[in-house]
């Protein structure tokens, strides 16, 4: 307890771990397989983006963690693109955002009609 | 003398009948009409929070794609659903969770919505210790019937009964808890613990592996 204050820059980063260690342990104890998505930062990406955090950050973090996944040849979890092309669109990326949308659609078809929503709206001039 | 025996035999008897009508199992989930679904996608609305924390809302709801994903769905971009509900004019959970199901699937395209409830979210200082506790709720919705396929609930905790230090330390080290839980957003790591409790497949009552998963249909 008494060494709190100065551990306390290393906290947050301690809880996140232990929730991802924790909700992966949870999921390898019922299901005893290895995970089908390779996760890196989807998730404390996602909550970054809900607190209204920098953008410009989250980019940054989303786009090395998918070189991550890439140079494992790990499997993109649900809405990792669909993210980042929202990012991308909300800093001016138009094109970049597009093709993450298209990214999304083709490793998930179940999102095509959402996808399309999106990018129907984007080419209108709409924001969303 | 036998007739004794046999009052306290039969008072044993019932005692025993009693107690073991106190520990019945819950009730096992119907799930005809999940398994005559089969849904491939989830749509998590966002949460209504009944917690004074303002951050339960979104502590839950960037926590629930993982466990749904690893259970086998595609769960909609969670960050992006929440902004075309807002460019909509929808801000508010409670306002979201009303909407038709016909107009959800229309935009989405989701096969189900999930709704989920949290009740409790936050760091509290009971007596000398503090505990940091989430409970959340959730339904599964068909969004083509309007069928209920499924319910959950589901709470985690972490507890610091600190000793040592006398009652004086118990008491402070159990409010520096508290200003440091806070102050860090340790509630956040619990969600995620109680995201992945209410929503992982495998166990009893929970939801059914979905066709993404190699356990598909084995449940």
């Amino acid at each position: 307890m008494t060494h709190m204050q100065k551990k306390s820059l290393w906290i947050p980063r301690i809880f996140a771990l232990t929730a991802l260690s924790s909700t992966v342990l949870l999921a390898g104890c019922v299901q005893n397989q290895p995970p089908i998505y390779q996760w890196e930062g989807y998730q404390s990406q996602v909550y970054s983006y809900f607190k209204g955090d920098s953008k410009e950050a989250q980019i940054t973090a989303l786009e090395e963690g998918l070189q991550k996944i890439q140079a494992k040849n790990g499997a993109v979890p649900p809405g990792y693109h669909a993210q980042l092309g929202m990012l991308y669109m909300e800093t001016g990326k138009g094109d970049q955002m597009a093709r993450e949308f298209e990214a999304e659609k083709a490793s998930f078809p179940e999102s095509a009609q959402y996808m399309d929503f999106l990018l129907k709206n984007a080419k209108n001039g709409g924001t969303q | 003398m036998m007739r004794r025996v046999l009052m306290m035999v039969i008072t044993a008897a019932c005692a025993a009948l009693l107690l073991a009508g106190c520990v019945a199992p819950v009730k096992d989930l119907d799930y005809t009409a999940f398994k005559a679904s089969r849904p491939r996608s989830i749509l998590v609305l966002p949460p209504l929070n009944e917690s004074p924390d303002v951050k339960a809302t979104y502590g839950i709801l960037s926590q629930v794609t993982l466990p749904l994903a690893e259970s086998g769905y595609y769960v909609l971009p969670v960050a992006l659903v929440d902004e075309t509900f807002r460019q909509n004019g929808l801000t508010q959970a409670a306002d979201i969770q009303q909407l038709p199901p016909e107009k959800l699937r229309e935009i989405f395209g989701a096969d189900t919505a999930l709704y989920i409830d949290v009740s409790k979210y936050g760091t509290q200082y009971i007596l000398l210790q503090s505990q940091t506790l989430v409970s959340v709720s959730a339904k599964l919705i068909d969004l083509k019937t309007g069928n209920t396929l499924w319910t959950g609930a589901a709470s985690a905790m972490d507890q610091n009964n600190s000793s040592g230090g006398g009652l004086l330390g118990m008491l402070i080290s159990a409010i520096v808890k508290q200003i440091v839980d806070t102050a860090t957003d340790h509630a956040y790591g619990i969600a995620g613990t109680a995201d992945a409790m209410l929503l992982a497949a495998g166990h009893h009552n929970s939801i059914l592996y979905g066709p993404r998963s190699p356990k598909y249909q084995s449940d």
